[in-house]
């Protein structure tokens, strides 16, 4: 929730003060409580590397009725307004990408998930978003299997973009046959699980919530409309 | 008790049933084995046995199959759940994905029963215990080998109680050891009353643990009866199954001119390798 809101916050605070004071009390203060900055930072980071350069790039150069020139590339002019516009827009990416990577690797996806169950979201919805979530690193794990025995029986893999292009028509048939012939496996397992049993499933346990961090939660959450009003009638002054 | 009446079914889209007018009995307290080649139906009758076809692999079915002599058709999948439990070979496909730890992926099927927390504890915990793979009560799942998987799926299976139980192939990547755990298991829940299914190509462990053997051949049942009597058949061969090692073994011995007194050393032997 908390990460939501600084993501929101992130677009509804405009400026270059406001998302650089996000990022300190939404993502950085609590990645450094958490021992995580580095993490945080490499991660969001990496994240942001390929929207940001071409923000970067597209607004320092092209940012329309710019007058005040920085520099010149042959026909490019890279203006201050631009820079200022892209620095906001790389700021807002980076408040929104640190509270991610920041909520990602401080939740177990199943506590996430049982928590969610316990604040009385259906079973079945829950185990959609954490599957989802499951899904990337088991795809990663069997095209690795797929890739190592198709290397095995001869496949070149390697070498030219070319070469490498050809090699993935081999791997992604098996990969994706062999995901959905598992995910049908994996329901009618579930299913003889009592999955489909109607009715609120026992949880075992919950994630600890104390009073501290619902006040806390609760406050962003009525935070960032607060922020978006205020931006909208300009009561945020050199903020927004 | 569980009852097939003539039982034929055909996939969707099939040419021909994979399985045609079976009919056979399994007794509370018993554990009947089921053999026969590739594609002579045995996992479409685990998968008929547990309910699951037609309900989510499509087909049709005609004939009846009744659990302790209620017919199974108007029953909703989820309330055969804790009367049948199926365990299937591949045990990472029956992991639920969502469970962090060994402890919650066994205690699954009981959680979505919505049983009482004490008792989905105390099925949790005789279940791992039966198993005895307690120990892995923290690891992740997904971070097991495939026959710590399989113990845990089998787990799975036993805390959720089920009368019947029908496995295929359940001790696929199991190891001598943990194959034992397993035979000790089902003969645990068949002196309880479980009535027991056994889709296995190991014919030495279903003559260890089965007090019949039926044996498929083309979706029809070609022998069923005593184990000692199916397995020591020599009409099995025939029909795609290899016989006991202990049944190989005593020919290659009658062949080779064995004394009586030899054999029956074999034979005292090997009774006393299937208990142990």
């Amino acid at each position: 929730m908390a990460a939501t809101a600084v993501a929101f916050a992130a677009v509804g605070v405009g400026g270059l003060a406001g998302p650089a004071l996000l990022i300190g009390i939404g993502v950085v203060a609590p990645a450094l409580a958490a021992g995580l900055l580095w993490k945080v930072v490499r991660t969001a980071g990496l994240m942001s590397l390929p929207l940001g350069i071409s923000a970067l790039l597209v607004n320092l150069f092209l940012y329309p009725g710019a007058t005040d020139a920085l520099f010149s590339i042959g026909p490019l002019t890279a203006t201050v307004e631009g820079l200022r516009f892209a620095s906001e827009i790389l700021l807002r990416i980076l408040a929104i990408t640190g509270a991610i990577t920041l909520f990602y690797l401080t939740t177990a996806p199943s506590a996430l998930v049982i928590d969610l169950e316990r604040r009385g979201i259906s079973s079945r919805v829950a185990f959609v978003v954490l599957a989802s979530v499951e899904t990337v690193p088991a795809m990663v794990e069997r095209a690795t299997v797929i890739t190592a025995a198709q290397r095995a029986r001869g496949l070149d893999t390697e070498g030219s973009v070319v070469r490498r292009i050809r090699g993935v028509v081999p791997l992604a048939g098996p990969v994706l046959l062999g995901s959905i012939a598992e995910v049908e496996e994996r329901s009618t397992a579930l299913e003889s699980r009592g999955f489909t049993h109607p009715g609120r499933r026992t949880l075992l346990w919950w994630p600890g919530d104390s009073g501290r961090q619902a006040v806390a939660r609760w406050s962003m959450v009525v935070a960032v409309p607060l922020l978006v009003v205020a931006r909208a009638v300009g009561w945020l002054g050199w903020l927004g | 008790m569980l009852t097939f009446e003539s039982v034929s079914y055909r996939y969707a889209g099939a040419a021909r049933p994979s399985l045609q007018d079976v009919s056979l009995v399994i007794g509370s307290g018993e554990v009947v084995g089921l053999v026969g080649a590739s594609e002579a139906g045995k996992t479409t009758l685990c998968l008929v046995a547990a309910g699951l076809a037609p309900r989510t692999v499509r087909g049709t079915l005609s004939g009846r199959i009744l659990l302790d002599g209620t017919d199974m058709a108007p029953l909703a999948i989820h309330e055969l759940a804790g009367r049948v439990g199926i365990a299937f070979a591949n045990p990472a496909t029956q992991l639920s994905g969502v469970a962090g730890t060994v402890y919650e992926e066994v205690a699954f099927g009981p959680m979505n029963l919505g049983l009482p927390r004490s008792e989905v504890i105390d099925r949790t915990d005789a279940a791992l215990r039966a198993l005895k793979i307690i120990d892995l009560a923290e690891r992740e799942p997904a971070l097991l080998s495939g026959g710590q998987q399989q113990l845990v799926a089998m787990a799975g299976l036993l805390a959720l109680g089920p009368a019947h139980l029908v496995l295929d192939e359940p001790t696929a990547q199991l190891d001598p050891a943990g194959t034992r755990l397993v035979a000790q298991a089902l003969a645990r829940l068949a002196m309880d009353g479980a009535s027991i299914l056994v889709a296995e190509q190991k014919t030495d462990l279903l003559a260890s643990i089965c007090d019949r053997v039926v044996v498929l051949d083309a979706g029809r049942v070609a022998l069923d009866g005593p184990a000692a009597e199916v397995l020591g058949d020599p009409r099995l061969a025939d029909l795609g199954v290899a016989a006991p090692a202990s049944v190989r073994l005593r020919r290659l011995a009658d062949a080779a001119g064995a004394s009586p007194a030899t054999l029956s050393h074999l034979d005292g032997a090997l009774a006393l390798e299937a208990t142990t």
